[in-house]
């Protein structure tokens, strides 16, 4: 097996480092700048530690947003959903761990089923369907709530340490899980048969149904992987918080379209890659770090700079005029 | 095609036929059972002041809508009509409280200003063809950013000035003078998009722009004059909106709007993928929007209550809306 | 063990205000090339979309290999061993070839996919059908002749009993249908059954056993090819004499008119190659060639469509410069381009608005719309060239494709130009229509309006032309005026070495 999967990663290697030479390129740059113009703060392991954490958690929405993007599709849902999770897991911490770190995940795939059934059964435009499921999932939150916070019950360790916990003293849990996934994720879109019906229904979703492929039931499962990440990411946040907020992710599901449009995906779905979402996060995280840092600039400055970013990043995709492809 | 049937022939079509019947009057019909339910149910709806306050209400995403539903149309999408309610609406108010600037000019730049996003928007989206949903992303993030430096996020409120007494304004004393915006915008809309060339090509540009360039048709003109025609929209919005609630503020102004007036829009029969602009049914969108967000607030329920119900509502609009694929 | 593979029996099929099909047969024989012939709206494409389960059948029966099917789906339709190949290819362009060739199918070891075995086979089974390209490429970047090929090997891999292909040629030049043939024959050789739905006679009456045509959904007959004639067949299709129509040639005329169009040394990337072309006031000029020879090209810079390297291009002895179509379109030309799904028709506009497109800045004054005037037009061009629409305000999408391209070539008359380019106007439509359009041609032609034809059909260029211009490889390689136009000198130009006359 090993020399089946070197086949298809050895001659793209290389290769395909290079050709994602803007986003690493460009992570490295931000990385060595922060380094070294704030090097009392930046660069220690507490502080690249942290804005791991933080960036793990946006990341893995990301990485499931890559998959919906992929396939033709988008899915404004998944901050609701991570709220969804993280008041959930908060809930159960003070019933059952198991429960507490089972039952987000299940929802969030339920909330993917549902999203992928109705953009794909109902036929309703993606854009329109998961904008409803966001009002939906926020209003019900709410109302289960009464907008009130529910905090993780302090002996609940597994939550907590998800959120807040180091592997070998260093490197944050969440990073890892973030890592994880996305090496999971890049094998599982090149290497099996549902990460290429993926690209070919993103590609050309009528000539993939014609080729016999079912495209309703990989939009579904891509939403479904969406739902379950997001609600990881939100058993995540619970922990680090200590507490599942009804106004968790709000606003993420711009971040991971950004990240992914960063990262080289075309919205219209079949082109795009892991590894480039990946960098994409990271990009983001790096910008705002900087911008902390550098205390003159109020934090406003974040948002300005971030879209200038995206700007600066489809303007370079335009006018290198490449043809993106899905490799890695 | 076939051998085309005579009239004679399609008889059977005049069956009554549920669900077409559903189609094309749905959501009229949604509207006057919300209407009647209110009057029966509702204390207090009938009364004049409840129904100018779903007007004021309704004010904004109303006009909002109607530039959209022409974005929609050529294929587009506009989220950042938020963050231009936000500019707009902190220019102003720096001009006239901070600057003493008086009101009319200072109206003229502020929505001036606001047509700078709708030039980027449509400028972005035609000339350099990128889609419209991370142009609009982009002005979404960056544009409200460039508000709140503007006054560092700071909220400002006025209460004593003539500028407040613009959104309070009654025509006679009883009509709020949003109602004749509104009207006046509606029916501006509703003539672009069927008397005039521009609303042919701005539906040509949507349902197949290949073929609208090849025949001459100035897409770029025409994509930039809808992004920009929203953004005027969204200015006159934003400067009534803001005279009336008395402040500015940059962090929430606007928040979310976009998503009511899409869905207005959607809820409305414009197709999301462009084409045909339904003006009418984007109104009575944006009404009934507007109804559910009345009726839980005057009965007492919870506000989350209407996201639910309106996001039911819209799944539901639009799947009985789908044409029905020949099989 | 019946001899058939397929029995389609008294199938119904309507769909709101239209009977697309009355009660219709067919009958497929095990291992044999079935012909389905018809004009557009005929009911060859319902038939062929019930079949593989695209539509479903208001009535009727159909036999599969002896058992009963039904299919609901192009997924089921597969498995049942029925394949087809679309007029329109349909591959996906971010994937590779062999992905595309696999998908959905890819060679795996457990659940883990096997690339070395799978673009192994992909490349095999190009080779067998004579084709040499590297299979781990991406799709896009290939001619349209190759992704239909690659279309068909798909098809083929995926072990059908019967293969639908639906106009197969309408992209491939002379040798790439002969491989075409090859492979057709090849699986006949096998077993496997074929349905060739195409309107090019020439390929029908070489490569087809039988011959089903229909009319106006209705069953005409069912044909042994070898015991038809050409003009038999034409006359079933459409009921009216054939011979009228082929025997009708144009009359030779000295053009001594000014030239409106100089077109000099146009070079263009590796696509044109120091193209010249001029036609006068009132002159037909045909261009022939294969496909990708670099017609549809030529006609894309002269209309300002596209841009080019070298060159020039004069109207009236003035210089011009076009950045756009719309430039074209102020000095009076015209452009009907050969797909008129994607750059020509606006599906869900109406008819009237879709004719008055190119006009409406003239019928309309400070933006606002003549629906007087434009009535007028609409009328007028609905009768002069007999346009089929229940009224003005008909969605456009619901015409037959012969309609719509009168629709589209009104859209460009009515605008009075100087010049007018067609690009393959009559592909894709029925005889009956074909010649309504030549003769819309001759008409244009009579009123002092240039025309440029792009045809791979010759006898029309024949027809109607007063001059052809031989294009191979975007390069001009030679002329032939009246008498000297027939099939046979445009054919040994095509395949000839490059001869010295230009424009």
């Amino acid at each position: 097996m090993i020399n089946d999967v070197m086949y298809r990663f050895k001659k793209v290697n290389v290769w395909g480092f290079l050709k994602n030479n803007s986003a690493f390129a460009s992570v490295a740059l931000l990385f060595i700048f922060a380094s070294i113009r704030y090097k009392d703060s930046f660069f220690t392991y507490s502080y690249i530690g942290n804005l791991f954490r933080q960036v793990s958690m946006i990341g893995l929405v990301a990485i499931g947003m890559t998959f919906v993007i992929l396939a033709g599709a988008i899915d404004l849902s998944v901050g609701s959903t991570v709220a969804v999770a993280a008041v959930t897991t908060a809930y159960f911490s003070n019933i059952n761990i198991f429960l507490a770190l089972t039952v987000p995940i299940v929802l969030g795939v339920i909330i993917g089923i549902i999203n992928g059934f109705i953009v794909s059964k109902l036929e309703i435009p993606p854009f329109i369907a998961t904008l409803a499921m966001m009002m939906c999932l926020r209003g019900l939150i709410y109302i289960f709530t009464g907008i009130s916070t529910v905090s993780v019950n302090d002996n609940a360790i597994p939550i907590l340490f998800m959120g807040r916990g180091y592997i070998l003293s260093y490197i944050p849990f969440p990073a890892l899980i973030f890592i994880a996934v996305t090496i999971i994720v890049i094998f599982v879109s090149k290497m099996t048969s549902f990460g290429r019906n993926v690209y070919a229904v993103g590609g050309n979703e009528e000539a993939s149904i014609m080729m016999g492929l079912n495209a309703n039931r990989t939009k579904i499962i891509c939403y479904m992987i969406n739902g379950g990440l997001a609600a990881l990411a939100g058993i995540i946040l619970a922990g680090r918080l200590g507490a599942g907020q009804p106004v968790s992710g709000e606003g993420w599901e711009m971040d991971a379209i950004a990240a992914t449009a960063i990262g080289g995906a075309l919205l219209t779905g079949g082109v795009g890659n892991f590894s480039g979402t990946f960098f994409g996060v990271l990009i983001i995280g790096l910008i705002n770090s900087i911008i902390n840092l550098q205390g003159n600039l109020n934090s406003y400055w974040q948002k300005i700079i971030m879209g200038g970013l995206l700007l600066f990043v489809i303007m370079l995709q335009y006018f290198t005029g490449r043809k993106k492809i899905n490799k890695i | 095609m076939g051998r085309v049937l005579s009239k004679k022939e399609q008889g059977s079509h005049n069956n009554f036929d549920a669900f077409h019947f559903l189609q094309k009057y749905g959501s009229l019909l949604l509207f006057f059972t919300l209407i009647i339910a209110n009057v029966l149910f509702t204390n207090n709806f009938l009364k004049l002041s409840s129904l100018w306050n779903m007007l004021l209400q309704v004010f904004p995403v109303m006009l909002i809508s109607m530039g959209i539903t022409l974005v929609i149309a050529t294929g587009g999408i506009d989220i950042s009509v938020g963050s231009t309610m936000a500019l707009v609406s902190m220019v102003v108010t720096k001009l006239i409280i901070q600057q003493n600037m008086s009101i009319a000019p200072a109206i003229v730049i502020a929505i001036t200003i606001g047509l700078s996003y709708g030039m980027f928007n449509g400028f972005f989206i035609s000339k350099f063809k990128i889609q419209p949903i991370i142009v609009t992303l982009i002005l979404m993030i960056a544009g409200r950013g460039i508000a709140q430096v503007l006054n560092n996020g700071v909220i400002i409120s006025f209460y004593n000035n003539d500028f407040a007494n613009l959104g309070v304004y009654r025509i006679g004393g009883v009509v709020p003078v949003q109602t004749v915006i509104m009207l006046i915008v509606i029916t501006a809309t509703y003539f672009i998009v069927s008397k005039t060339v521009l609303g042919v090509y701005i539906e040509a540009v949507g349902d197949n722009k290949n073929a609208a360039v090849l025949s001459g048709i100035n897409e770029v003109l025409t994509i930039i004059f809808v992004y920009v025609f929203c953004s005027l929209l969204v200015g006159v919005a934003s400067v009534f909106e803001t005279s009336r609630l008395c402040s500015a503020d940059p962090n929430n102004i606007g928040k979310l709007i976009e998503l009511d007036c899409i869905a207005a829009v959607a809820v409305g029969g414009t197709k999301m993928t462009g084409g045909k602009s339904k003006v009418i049914g984007t109104v009575i969108g944006a009404l009934i929007m507007q109804l559910i967000t009345t009726t839980i607030n005057m009965n007492n329920i919870q506000y989350e209550f209407s996201l639910v119900i309106k996001s039911l509502l819209i799944v539901s609009v639009l799947y009985i809306q789908k044409e029905k694929g020949r099989r | 063990m019946s001899e058939y593979i397929l029995e389609m029996m008294g199938i119904k099929k309507s769909f709101p205000g239209v009977m697309a099909l009355n009660g219709v047969d067919l009958k497929i024989k095990k291992g044999e090339t079935h012909a389905l012939m018809g004009e557009n709206g005929a009911g060859k494409s319902t038939l062929i979309k019930i079949l593989t389960g695209l539509y479903k059948k208001d009535f009727g029966r159909i036999l599969f290999d002896g058992s009963e099917i039904d299919p609901s789906s192009s997924i089921e339709a597969q498995s049942l061993g029925i394949s087809t190949i679309y007029q329109e290819v349909n591959i996906i362009p971010s994937l590779s070839v062999c992905e595309n060739i696999f998908a959905g199918r890819e060679i795996k070891k457990g659940f883990i996919i096997d690339w070395k075995e799978t673009e192994k086979k992909a490349k095999e089974l190009l080779n067998s059908l004579g084709i040499d390209i590297d299979v781990k490429a991406l799709m896009g970047s290939y001619s349209t002749a190759i992704k239909q090929m690659i279309s068909i090997a798909r098809a083929i891999s995926v072990k059908a009993k019967l293969v639908v292909m639906d106009e197969p040629t309408s992209s491939l030049n002379e040798e790439e249908v002969k491989v075409l043939f090859s492979i057709i024959n090849k699986l006949k050789a096998e077993g496997i059954s074929i349905i060739f739905i195409s309107h090019k006679l020439n390929e029908i009456f070489e490569i087809s056993d039988t011959i089903t045509v229909l009319k106006d959904g209705e069953l005409v007959g069912e044909y042994e090819t070898k015991n038809l004639t050409k003009l038999d067949l034409i006359s079933k299709m459409i009921g009216k004499n054939a011979h009228a129509i082929e025997n009708q040639k144009k009359s030779y005329s000295e053009f001594k008119e000014d030239v409106f169009l100089q077109a000099k040394n146009i070079t263009s990337g590796v696509r044109l190659n120091a193209i010249n072309l001029t036609v006068r006031k009132g002159e037909v000029v045909g261009l022939a060639g294969l496909l990708g020879s670099g017609r549809t090209e030529i006609a894309r810079v002269l209309f300002g469509a596209d841009k080019f390297d070298k060159g020039s291009i004069e109207i009236n002895g003035k210089q011009v410069y076009f950045k756009l179509p719309r430039d074209a379109i102020s000095l009076n030309m015209a452009f009907c381009s050969e797909d008129r799904k994607q750059e020509g028709i606006i599906p869900y506009m109406s008819v009237k608005d879709n004719m008055t497109l190119a006009i409406l800045k003239d019928i309309s004054r400070f933006g606002l719309i003549s629906r007087k005037k434009q009535s007028d037009i609409v009328s007028k061009y609905i009768k002069a060239i007999n346009i089929k629409t229940p009224s003005h305000d008909q969605g456009i999408r619901y015409l037959s494709g012969g309609n719509q391209q009168k629709v589209l070539l009104a859209r460009w008359i009515c605008k009075n130009p100087e010049l007018i380019i067609l690009d393959e106007p009559t592909r894709g439509i029925d005889v009956g229509a074909k010649s309504e359009i030549i003769s819309i041609i001759e008409d244009l032609s009579n009123n002092g309006i240039g025309v440029i034809v792009i045809s791979s059909e010759f006898d029309e260029l024949i027809r109607c032309c007063d001059r052809i211009e031989i294009i191979r490889d975007g390069k001009n390689v030679g002329s032939l005026k009246s008498d000297e136009i027939n099939e046979d000198n445009i054919l040994s130009l095509i395949a000839g070495p490059v001869s010295v006359e230009g424009a």
